[in-house]
């Protein structure tokens, strides 16, 4: 939509900044990494903003908006003046979409809501990559999450009677060498649903298994998808139970040249 | 049925999941339907179009709630059937035990409402020494086993032939260990053919009241509801005041949604369309508030009511159909269950909004539109404000939110603790972390990403 507002700037001209929501900063900064020389490979000139910290989603989905105020305003007062704003983690951009709001400063609040991107509709609808030169010569499944799906329409919904697409889908199929494998349940939820990953403990758990056992049914050696939330819950239970089965967010994929 | 269980969901739905294999069965049994609801619903070009028309007539129908509900019972007098109006559940069952007294009616049937589940109306007959049969095949095997129904389209859903084998030995008298549908349908039928004959005072639900008519549309795939209604000199049906549409031909675009959403079959076998007593019979029709009208005012959740009780939300939720009905401890139960039930409870049912990942598939499949994942995110906004929710999660968010606004605090929180995790207060608050009770924690790190780019990009 507003991607061809801005078709003409080029990609070198585009000031991007790179939002890295707390959980990969922690514990996954090769997700980072990889997110930030994708982007500079495609030209972008991209800056991270130092002092940011959470998009105030764990808050939000507990029924704790109300606390996420000062996580609002640190997160505009961080990524105000970027012409985009782009983060590999579907679910906490959608978060920023529908939620982000600053009674001081509005309109720059508004201009992130519009401008803030999951890295693959960045790289599908702004950017509008159509190749790419990376290799992941493995067996690959692709678990859609289900805000990056469902929230940011990043690919078509099993339920919705509407024409399929699929962004992420559309960005494997450029690597070389890659075998993508979906599931049988496409766009199952895995079950980390932020705290509802401890505090409904075995609904969560037996839900990532299910999933798990899924994709393992078609024998792959990773498995995919754009939100490392998801990808934490389901590497949790795969080393719990030594699987061979490996997680890696779509950013290492897209960035790889083995 | 009482719901004797006081276990909130996560608790409910641990034990659930405890018998793995039925788990599974259960979870796949209800994808089952929800892939017949896809079948149907990818087969005909027109449905995006006819979810947008029932969401639009619902809509307008609940903006002028008041002229249609007054304009239905008109037409309903009018045509000889008699209408109460019940302020709450109380209301609702004295009534239904008023017309049993003046008639001194002993045998009464009802075919499967919700609403009467919601009421408590059975408990409340039985306390007064009166017993009603329920003739949904699903609903008589429950009733028999003393539980509450746990899907609203499929009673007995979480129950495996074996159970219903043991059940029906138990109180029909059938082989033990016979386990053939058949065999043990053809039971149930002679059981309840007895008790159609006999009855005198049968009682319905309503899937859609037409307030142009007067009438109102009883859909069943067992044609329970007619035999009971025909037989029985009195028929009672009841409804809660959001079953109405303005129109008849309106029914052209609900009757296509329904039972496709519901089991994928474009009709139901039985839409049952009743506007006036037979010669000699009476008929009533109980309207419910029962806290609709609060809902109503609700901005936020008012359109919870177009909901038409498909139950498509139960069937693609991936948390109810690993958690099984009874763990919602209401009587609508799954993803509609968890917004509408607050409102009738806060305090009790606080934990529902909760049991759900928001991954919004419910919103997807409902054929009215509520967007329920939506609500769900709502109510807990407003359970946390109106002080509903635990200590020990507001104080773990509470110093979370604190951290996070605060960027050098959480930098330094996350030199400390990368290992463990300490930023994230729900994986570490005590020692039984629910997280690492059945996953690894992520290894640690050497550096957070930050530090890798200032050493690599500054």
């Amino acid at each position: 939509m507003h991607a061809d507002e801005h078709s003409h700037i080029k990609n070198e001209q585009m000031k991007v900044g790179l939002f890295i929501p707390c959980y990969i900063d922690q514990f996954y900064p090769n997700v980072g990494i990889a997110t930030l020389q994708l982007l500079e490979k495609l030209g972008c000139h991209v800056s991270f903003p130092l002092n940011q910290t959470c998009c105030g989603q764990p808050m939000a989905n507990s029924g704790f908006a109300s606390l996420s105020k000062s996580c609002d305003k640190n997160f505009v007062s961080n990524f105000r003046g970027f012409d985009y704003i782009v983060g590999p983690s579907g679910s906490c951009v959608l978060h920023l979409k529908e939620h982000l709001h600053d009674e001081q400063h509005p309109g720059e609040a508004e201009h992130i809501r519009k401008h803030v991107y999951e890295l693959t509709e960045f790289l599908v609808d702004v950017l509008k990559v159509e190749k790419l030169n990376a290799s992941f010569p493995y067996k690959v499944g692709l678990h859609n999450s289900c805000h990056g799906q469902r929230g940011l329409h990043l690919s078509s919904m099993s339920e919705r009677n509407l024409p399929a697409f699929s962004k992420p889908q559309q960005l494997l199929n450029m690597v070389q060498g890659l075998e993508l494998k979906m599931p049988s349940r496409p766009d199952e939820c895995c079950g980390f649903g932020g705290t509802f990953c401890v505090f409904e403990e075995a609904v969560s758990v037996k839900m990532g298994k299910d999933r798990i056992a899924d994709h393992a049914s078609n024998e792959v050696q990773y498995i995919t998808g754009g939100d490392t939330s998801c990808l934490m819950h389901l590497e949790g239970i795969l080393k719990r139970n030594g699987s061979k089965v490996k997680t890696i967010h779509i950013a290492e994929i897209l960035n790889s040249n083995a | 049925m009482s719901h004797t269980s006081t276990l909130k969901h996560a608790e409910a739905a641990a034990q659930f999941i405890n018998d793995e294999p039925r788990t599974n069965w259960h979870d796949e049994t209800l994808w089952f339907v929800r892939q017949k609801r896809d079948k149907a619903a990818h087969g005909l070009p027109e449905w995006e179009q006819l979810r947008e028309w029932a969401s639009q007539i619902k809509n307008h129908t609940l903006s002028n709630l008041d002229n249609y509900l007054l304009e239905f019972e008109r037409n309903a007098k009018a045509n000889g059937v008699t209408v109460h109006w019940a302020m709450d559940g109380a209301d609702h069952n004295r009534i239904i035990y008023d017309i049993i007294q003046k008639n001194n009616i002993q045998k009464i049937v009802k075919s499967k409402s919700m609403l009467t589940e919601e009421c408590g109306l059975n408990e409340f007959l039985h306390t007064k020494g009166i017993e009603t049969v329920d003739t949904d095949l699903g609903e008589r095997i429950v009733q028999f086993r003393n539980e509450p129904p746990s899907h609203i389209v499929l009673p007995a859903i979480h129950l495996k032939k074996q159970d219903v084998s043991d059940t029906f030995h138990e109180h029909l008298n059938t082989e033990k260990g016979n386990n053939d549908p058949q065999y043990l349908t053809e039971a149930a039928r002679q059981h309840l053919r007895e008790k159609f004959i006999e009855s005198e005072l049968a009682i319905t639900g309503v899937n859609f009241a037409v307030a142009e008519t007067g009438g109102f549309v009883v859909c069943t795939n067992e044609g329970n509801a007619d035999m009971g209604a025909h037989a029985a000199k009195i028929h009672i049906a009841c409804m809660g005041f959001e079953k109405m549409i303005p129109k008849a031909e309106h029914l052209s675009v609900f009757l296509r949604l329904l039972a496709r959403s519901a089991t994928g079959q474009p009709i139901t076998t039985y839409s049952s369309h009743f506007h006036k007593p037979r010669e000699g019979q009476e008929m009533h029709i109980v309207i419910v508030d029962n806290g609709r009208s609060r809902q109503l005012g609700r901005a936020d959740f008012r359109n919870s009511l177009k909901c038409i009780r498909c139950a498509a939300c139960f069937n693609t939720c991936p948390v109810y159909r690993r958690s099984g009905g009874h763990s919602y401890h209401t009587a609508v139960a799954g993803p509609i269950g968890s917004i509408l039930n607050p409102n009738i409870d806060m305090r009790a049912n606080a934990d529902l909004p909760f049991a759900s990942t928001l991954c919004g598939s419910c919103s997807n499949v409902c054929p009215v539109k509520i967007d329920i994942h939506d609500q769900l995110w709502k109510w807990r906004q407003v359970l946390v404000a109106e002080g509903y929710v635990d200590t020990t999660k507001k104080v773990g968010l509470k110093g979370m939110a604190f951290l996070l606004a605060r960027p050098r605090l959480y930098r330094f929180a996350g030199k400390m603790g990368r290992g463990v995790m300490r930023l994230f207060p729900w994986l570490v608050n005590n020692k039984l972390n629910p997280w690492y009770k059945q996953r690894e924690m992520p290894a640690p790190p050497k550096q957070s990403f930050r530090d890798w780019y200032l050493q690599n990009k500054k």
